[in-house]
């Protein structure tokens, strides 16, 4: 008689313990790169399953290109994969627009928005809404070797011109003694060399296409901008620069074999730590340097964490992207991992925190840079795209790569850039009229 | 139904006829004409193509022991070795569950494509129709198809059965796609078992169950066990499926190694501490197994 009465009571308590441990256990998966502040983002798993015992995290890390390739897939079958992506702001208004991410609107308060940097919350959100949150954002900028600079008496103003900037090249280059006057992207890619020219395009007057989608890069200014590189790295660059990524010539730079930089400012906090640069004692910052015009001269790009649609665990994952880009993070970081290792570009409150100025002298070079990167006006003449260093539309990856190939075959010169840029010319305007911009 | 069976046999002996004629050079021209001169020149040549082979692996090797700095310098043989990649490595937790994952959808889709395979490369050898040798050719004709072209049909269908992300999954794929090499390779090994034998079990009265297995499988193991070890090494190494269809609960190795890889940041050194970590057990397992296969690659060779 005592059993059957505790029994429906003991199946309830088992129901329950069993649902709480449901509950206790909403795993969710995160897919991300392997890049240093995505890996100290996984190293501090604890810290966010400490603080949300209701959360559990499962990291998929993976390839750039893998990674974009399987998120798609997995949006557009509704495989439901994933939980939380990495995708950067050249995806986000595209995906956004198809649906494919939950807008994050009604934040919580003490997420502070209106403390994320303006250029990066416009380039995250679509129609007025976030669809991502940044994680880190980084602009271009100029980096040197002080101490030669020094020796060769050359001062360099609060903005240079790329004419000087060639002039400096020409002065320092030593190949004699393993110096190169000046590094630059050469591997063809959107995301290499492409995000590279595209400024340089931009500074020169250029742009990609004009009001009515044609394609300008047979345009004066494309060939002046392309001949510029092409001559600049000829003459001043390292031997092999068409297959010198951002990688690459950043481990040339902090070796101590280029005399000038001009790359990501996310790269000053690693050429900066002494660990992994020989150079930073004698690193000076400038901004990206420019030719006709102030326009686009450097870019802006942002890591950011998106909740896809298909996503069945919406708020758990809400819960962890508002803790990984909050002040409280940035906070975290820089406590157990020091200042200097700290996401950069996101929020103002990390340029106005003491801590960070003094561990990170560039902070101000970097701020500036990300604050006056205008991806609604990137072009000398009006451009009908959104994006400095790529254009917002989904062919661009081809276009890019493609473009991108054409100017590492004149920079190899294995064709003039003449030859170079018609073929580019004509690649993009197919590609264009096939895509139904253009008749 | 004899050209059907002879077709494969005489292309079997051209081409073994000539691998002999390209490995001893049947006819040499006169200054190599003496077998010391021969045998010296074929020494050479089998180190020169054993080391071309085996020098990216070397070379991924010893990138594992250089600094992030020193694997993308100017290539060098003198570097001072550091444990510093396997040490980045090693930190990343999960080695174990991805290594775990390798085994289970290696063998297990060795396994279960030798079980289907056996069946089929035994009636196709000893009970050949005349359809025989043109269903061998179509199954060697999936293997045309590049992967990405079915990529996204099979893709909704493992969402809809719930295969995404399981280890069934890319067993059940992996089978698939060495199913055709496997039977092929079980055939013609079959083929080379002189048919007397079985006849023989027969007449004793063995049924088709008992002269397969206690007669056909253990004369043919060798060929049997390179079979599967060619089909295990092949599940190790593929990368495309187990990249797509896999996040997190059943990738294996492949995925671990291609999550080093960076965008920003220095990473051939970890990269190829990674890969070495996650080619040693195929390696140890291939060098411990290396009699089996050479007798397997090499049996019928002889008769």
């Amino acid at each position: 008689m005592k059993l059957t009465r505790a029994l429906p009571l003991a199946t309830l308590t088992a129901a329950v313990a069993v649902a709480s441990q449901a509950q206790a256990q909403t795993e969710i998966t995160v897919a991300t790169v392997n890049n240093n502040d995505m890996i100290i983002m996984q190293s501090l798993t604890e810290e966010f399953e400490a603080a949300h015992p209701d959360i559990e995290l499962d990291w998929v890390v993976l390839e750039e290109n893998v990674l974009r390739q399987r998120m798609t897939t997995d949006i557009a079958t509704d495989g439901g994969q994933f939980d939380v992506m990495t995708i950067g702001t050249y995806e986000v208004p595209i995906w956004a627009e198809r649906g494919w991410l939950s807008p994050l609107d009604n934040l919580p308060e003490d997420y502070r928005v209106d403390d994320l940097l303006s250029t990066v919350r416009d380039g995250l959100s679509h129609d007025g809404t976030l669809h991502a949150l940044p994680f880190y954002g980084e602009s271009s900028m100029m980096y040197y070797r002080q101490d030669l600079f020094d020796d060769a008496g050359i001062e360099v103003p609060e903005q240079p011109s790329w004419d000087e900037v060639r002039d400096w090249a020409g002065q320092l280059h030593d190949p004699d003694n393993e110096l190169a006057g000046i590094c630059l992207r050469g591997k063809p890619g959107w995301g290499e060399n492409m995000a590279f020219v595209s400024t340089l395009v931009n500074t020169f007057g250029g742009r990609w296409f004009d009001m009515d989608w044609n394609a300008q890069l047979d345009s004066p200014e494309w060939q002046a901008a392309i001949q510029f590189y092409v001559d600049l790295l000829n003459d001043y660059g390292p031997p092999g620069a068409s297959s010198n990524g951002f990688n690459e010539n950043q481990a040339l730079f902090s070796s101590g074999k280029c005399a000038i930089w001009v790359d990501a400012t996310s790269a000053a906090g690693r050429i900066y730590n002494p660990d992994e640069s020989q150079v930073a004692d004698h690193l000076g910052f400038s901004q990206a340097p420019v030719a006709e015009t102030p326009k686009g001269s450097h870019w802006l790009w942002s890591w950011a964490l998106a909740i896809p649609a298909t996503s069945e665990k919406q708020d758990a994952a809400r819960e962890f992207i508002t803790w990984a880009t909050s002040q409280e993070y940035i906070e975290l970081v820089g406590e157990t991992e020091g200042w200097a290792s700290v996401p950069p570009g996101t929020r103002t409150s990390t340029y106005e925190d003491e801590r960070y100025i003094e561990a990170a002298p560039f902070a101000e070079f970097v701020l500036e840079a990300m604050r006056n990167a205008d991806p609604t006006d990137s072009t000398l003449e009006p451009s009908p795209y959104i994006g400095v260093q790529f254009v917002g539309i989904p062919e661009f990856q081809s276009i890019g790569t493609q473009v991108g190939q054409m100017v590492a075959a004149a920079l190899t010169g294995e064709r003039s850039v003449e030859e170079a840029l018609d073929a580019a010319q004509s690649a993009t305007q197919r590609t264009m009229q096939r895509a139904g911009y253009t008749d | 139904m004899t050209t059907s069976r002879n077709k494969p046999d005489e292309a079997a002996a051209l081409s073994l006829t000539d691998q002999e004629a390209m490995a001893t050079g049947n006819r040499p021209p006169s200054w190599l004409a003496s077998a010391g001169t021969k045998k010296f020149g074929i020494t050479v040549l089998g180190w020169t193509v054993a080391l071309l082979i085996f020098f990216p692996i070397f070379w991924m090797v010893l990138t594992g022991f250089k600094t992030e700095a020193a694997a993308i310098a100017d290539p060098s043989l003198i570097f001072s070795p550091t444990l510093e990649s396997y040490q980045a490595v090693h930190d990343r937790t999960g080695y174990a569950r991805f290594a775990i994952n390798s085994v289970v959808v290696a063998f297990g889709s060795t396994l279960l494509a030798l079980l289907i395979a056996i069946p089929s490369a035994y009636s196709m050898a000893f009970l050949p129709t005349k359809r025989t040798k043109g269903t061998l050719l179509w199954m060697l004709s999936t293997k045309m198809l590049p992967p990405v072209g079915v990529l996204v049909p099979i893709y909704l269908l493992f969402r809809d059965v719930g295969l995404l992300d399981t280890r069934t999954g890319l067993i059940i794929v992996y089978t698939l796609m060495n199913l055709p090499i496997v039977v092929w390779m079980l055939y013609t090994f079959f083929k080379d078992m002189p048919k007397d034998i079985l006849e023989a079990g027969r007449m004793d009265g063995a049924s088709t169950f008992q002269e397969v297995f206690f007669l056909l499988l253990p004369l043919t193991l060798p060929g049997i066990a390179s079979t599967g070890l060619l089909s295990v090494i092949l599940s190790w190494n593929e990368a495309f499926w187990s990249l797509n269809l896999t996040s997190s609960n059943a990738a294996p190795l492949t995925a671990y190694i291609a999550s080093f890889s960076s965008p920003e940041g220095l990473f051939w050194a970890k990269l190829s501490a990674a890969s070495t970590m996650a080619i040693a057990p195929i390696l140890v397992f291939g060098w411990l197994t290396q009699k089996q296969m050479v007798r397997g690659l090499t049996f019928g060779a002889v008769k």
